[in-house]
């Protein structure tokens, strides 16, 4: 992700006072306490392996800028 | 019933004089059209006004209705925040990187609402990706506050909140992930409900912080809160954290009785950083309550100042995984000069986030990169519950919590941009409900100089029930809720 050279200086100073703000929980006690993952402590909830969804590429690959026969085209990655 | 009046109308009443037949649902939309379109712009509540769409749905509502069918939200209008994916329409999430998206299809909230008969007037504008307190973020520019044209509706919901209070729309849906519902609801004079987290579907919402994120709703009366919320919760399998809970009869119940009651108020919310007139309102709302037969009870939440550092650093990792998906490869913004797939994707994500989105993203991967992810994201995950522990043991004593929504009244737009923590801190009697996935609720009680401040009503996970008939009782004997801002009326 690029970050124009103006504005590295209010980037660094901004992130800086973010990470000084949530450094005060270095200092709270948490021995012992479980992480929380999920506010309901609910598992993960599985479905039968079948077929819910139908191709819609068409549909789909209208929001895409660059394709061709269905691909979506991006910068050459292999010489 | 002359169409003058229609704009003040709340969803119920609305409904009722449809069916009595004092006036047809094209009548409605129409008076509500000519209203965005007078007033819209100076508010920028909008993003997209979806007029031609309305109009032909009003006419199909109109036919229906003459033929004696009926659904719960028949020709009723309202707005949808511009995060919830609409099959067609663009969805921009506020942001230059979905500038051009359109869905393939409806989020489900949107299409439950649609199920009920409801119409779409637009899609209203936000913080970019939900990420802000003030509606400032946008890339569409700031939403302003009804009631002062300088001063921000809050965020991120704000475009839903400010539509909502300057009565374009009776009602809107918006998304809470700290506060983005109940803190723009507060500093607009409306009411806003932010359910339990799996309460109502995820599915086409676009995601910022997945653990915390849920849809809800902002109304002018907590009565029409419940109609709009029964019909769009309910479980999703396409969601897999929606919960397989049945949904109540939310306005069938509203009207039961709060005597005996067990109301908390938190001790820490009262401490300094609260405006004293604000904290005067809080208390003589609850005083109202207490008339009603509610029982108040002082309880504590001792960890609650240390959900604004937790947020942080868990919404911003859950954001930073989140936001990984938009490298402009098969939808969204693509930037056009680039050398190779590197600086296409820097460039592409350079240019299409604003710099608070970029701030939290890095935040994010930092808190989460191999040599700070214990001290940080898993530190924050245990003090989360801890918080979350917190509400439990105040729940073992009380059946609902009250206090402050905000810190203060609305603030001037620009006021807090040069801060990120100050934002930060307008949340702080929010984000705890997030953090603990429980239900929250903001409804006017009163005015500090001039501009509304919010009461907040926190619930039991699923205890929505207990919030819309608290808070119905209170907006049964106060007006606050009913106030219009002198422009708009």
């Amino acid at each position: 992700m690029d970050i124009r050279e103006d504005e590295i200086q209010d980037v660094v100073e901004k992130l800086s006072s973010i990470v000084e703000f949530v450094d005060q929980l270095q200092a709270v006690t948490t021995d012992g306490t479980e992480p929380m993952a999920h506010p309901l402590a609910q598992g993960q909830r599985l479905r039968i392996d079948e077929i819910t969804e139908y191709n819609e590429r068409d549909k789909i690959q209208l929001n895409a800028k660059n394709i061709n026969k269905g691909m979506y085209l991006v910068p050459k990655v292999i010489d | 019933m002359p169409t003058q009046n229609i704009q003040n109308m709340t969803l119920c009443a609305l409904k009722q004089g449809m069916s009595e037949k004092e006036f047809t649902s094209l009548e409605v939309i129409e008076t509500l059209l000519t209203r965005i379109s007078d007033h819209g712009g100076s508010l920028n509540a909008f993003i997209t006004i979806t007029a031609e769409h309305a109009i032909t749905e009003a006419k199909n509502a109109d036919k229906l209705m003459a033929v004696g069918k009926n659904k719960p939200l028949l020709g009723l209008p309202l707005a949808h925040k511009d995060l919830f994916c609409t099959d067609g329409i663009l969805t921009s999430c506020a942001s230059k990187m979905l500038h051009n998206f359109i869905p393939p299809y409806d989020a489900t909230v949107v299409k439950n609402l649609k199920a009920s008969g409801a119409i779409m007037l637009g899609k209203t504008n936000m913080d970019e990706f939900a990420m802000g307190s003030s509606n400032e973020t946008s890339y569409y520019g700031s939403v302003k506050n009804p009631w002062n044209l300088e001063l921000s509706p809050g965020g991120s919901s704000g475009g839903s909140a400010s539509a909502v209070a300057a009565c374009l729309v009776p009602a809107a849906t918006g998304t809470d992930t700290g506060g983005s519902i109940r803190q723009p609801a507060a500093l607009t004079g409306i009411t806003g409900i932010k359910p339990t987290y799996g309460r109502v579907s995820r599915f086409g919402m676009i995601a910022f912080a997945s653990s915390l994120d849920q849809g809800g709703v902002f109304a002018r009366s907590v009565e029409d809160a419940a109609l709009l919320l029964g019909e769009m919760a309910g479980f999703d399998e396409n969601d897999s954290t929606s919960v397989d809970v049945p949904v109540p009869d939310y306005l069938g119940s509203i009207n039961q009785s709060i005597k005996g009651l067990k109301i908390g108020l938190v001790r820490q919310h009262f401490d300094a950083g609260l405006d004293d007139n604000n904290a005067k309102a809080v208390r003589e709302a609850l005083e109202v309550l207490e008339d009603q037969g509610a029982e108040i009870i002082e309880i504590d939440l001792p960890n609650i100042e240390l959900s604004v550092p937790t947020y942080y650093v868990v919404a911003s990792a859950e954001c930073s995984s989140n936001l990984s998906r938009y490298d402009g490869v098969r939808f969204g913004y693509r930037a056009e000069n680039y050398k190779d797939l590197n600086e296409f994707y820097c460039k592409t994500r350079g240019e299409g986030f604003g710099a608070e989105v970029k701030r939290r993203i890095m935040t994010g991967t930092y808190v989460l990169s191999a040599g700070y992810y214990d001290a940080y994201y898993l530190k924050a995950q245990k003090v989360r519950q801890l918080i979350s522990q917190d509400f439990k043991n105040a729940f073992a004593k009380v059946d609902l919590i009250a206090g402050p929504t905000t810190p203060s009244p609305a603030f001037a737009l620009g006021a807090k941009m040069d801060d990120p923590i100050e934002m930060y801190l307008n949340d702080i009697y929010t984000i705890g409900a997030n953090l603990a996935g429980l239900p929250g609720m903001s409804i006017p009680c009163g005015f500090v100089n001039d501009l509304p401040v919010g009461l907040q009503l926190v619930g039991k996970h699923f205890g929505e029930e207990s919030l819309l008939q608290c808070g119905h009782r209170y907006q049964q004997k106060t007006d606050w809720h009913t106030r219009v801002p002198e422009r708009f009326k």
